[in-house]
């Protein structure tokens, strides 16, 4: 698979890694991660954890970031390529899985893949959370910022934007 | 309620008659009306305030995307799109919802490759994304919560799954071609125990 092309490579291992991000985008960013910073090298840590950020303040869904990353890697053409290559086989997948799955409802084989995959897909999350926090959390406010929004998350219906503005400020005015 | 009703889906969207320019319109609205997790506004707009789903259509539709595989809410709007229109329906609801937000993500990226080196701007992001990771936790405990009250094999599995791809960072396709079948054998295990 490898490709001088660096649109042919971002176009082939978005495909293929959108395939198995179950749970959404933000299950494959550990392999967005992977495959950005430690395979293909297009960009660094640093640079991955500032497109996770503008990808959290830019509105839309979670994928959004495929287009950042695309940007960063070859231009509008790139953001392009990544973006309808995050979507194209799972949109594809998803229309003809719906089509069969009501038909299986009871099934027991049915309820065992979806019981079988939510663990799955919350690993998954939380090998992001893991892989993101070390590339961010480098300061104890850092930390800090991080361990008080899960908690103000978990607890409250605070707007997240909110949360949003007040830890850009702490990080402007360099407390992080 | 199985056999009467294989597709509930289908009934209510077949007597709909969206325009393609409507499905764009609609689905651009849901892009930019949430940031990141825009599934209750795709509610919101096609339960509440167009009427193309019921209550029950949309989480049927929706307990799907769930642990299907990419971007569920795009998954979403191109079956929801092709059902009404067919492929050109799909490709109007994809433009709509990825379009608006796609452009937006552009501008943001090129200001950053000219700005990415301010110290300030650097902060900023780095706030932002110290936030957002805790949203995220905040998120994983509250999807967790459910399987560690019920002590399935599932915990094993999830705290597998973090350790191969998080600590590890094994590749991911190899990683779940190996863990998603032993997840699902056991699972199918534990609920004929």
């Amino acid at each position: 698979m490898k490709s001088t092309d660096p649109l042919v490579t971002l176009a082939a291992h978005f495909a293929m890694l959108s395939l198995f991000a179950i749970g959404g985008a933000n299950a494959g960013l550990p392999e967005m991660h992977r495959l950005a910073v430690e395979v293909e090298h297009w960009m660094t840590d640093q640079q991955f954890a500032d497109l996770f950020a503008i990808a959290q303040v830019t509105p839309g869904p979670n994928v959004i970031i495929s287009t950042l990353i695309g940007y960063q890697v070859a231009g509008i053409m790139g953001a392009f390529v990544a973006t309808v290559a995050v979507c194209g086989p799972t949109c594809v997948a998803t229309f003809f899985i719906t089509r069969v799955w009501d038909r299986f409802r009871t099934a027991p084989l049915r309820i065992a893949i979806q019981a079988g995959l939510v663990p799955v897909s919350v690993g998954l999350l939380a090998a992001s959370a893991w892989i993101l926090a070390q590339s961010t959390d480098k300061t104890v406010i850092a930390f800090a910022v991080t361990a008080a929004t899960a908690l103000i998350g978990f607890f409250t219906r605070v707007n997240p934007l909110w949360i949003f503005a007040a830890a850009a400020l702490l990080g402007g005015i360099g407390l992080m | 309620m199985s056999n009467t009703q294989t597709d509930p889906v289908t009934p209510t969207i077949t007597h709909l008659d969206l325009t393609l320019s409507e499905l764009f319109l609609g689905f651009a609205k849901i892009s930019v009306s949430g940031f990141g997790f825009i599934l209750p506004w795709a509610r919101r707009l096609i339960v509440d305030e167009k009427k193309w789903m019921t209550p029950e259509e949309f989480n049927e539709t929706f307990s799907l995307s769930q642990f299907l595989p990419g971007p569920n809410v795009v998954n979403m709007a191109v079956v929801f799109g092709s059902r009404m229109r067919g492929a050109p329906g799909a490709a109007v609801a994809f433009a709509g919802l990825l379009g608006p937000p796609a452009l937006i993500a552009t501008f943001l990226s090129f200001l950053y490759s000219q700005f990415g080196d301010a110290d300030i701007l650097r902060r900023i992001l780095t706030g932002i994304a110290a936030a957002a990771i805790g949203l995220m936790i905040a998120a994983i405990a509250k999807m967790a919560e459910p399987l560690l009250r019920k002590l399935s094999p599932s915990v094993i599995v999830l705290v597998i799954t973090f350790v191969a791809i998080g600590v590890f960072r094994f590749p991911l396709i190899q990683t779940l071609l190996v863990l998603a079948p032993v997840s699902i054998a056991l699972a199918y295990w534990w609920q004929r125990r």
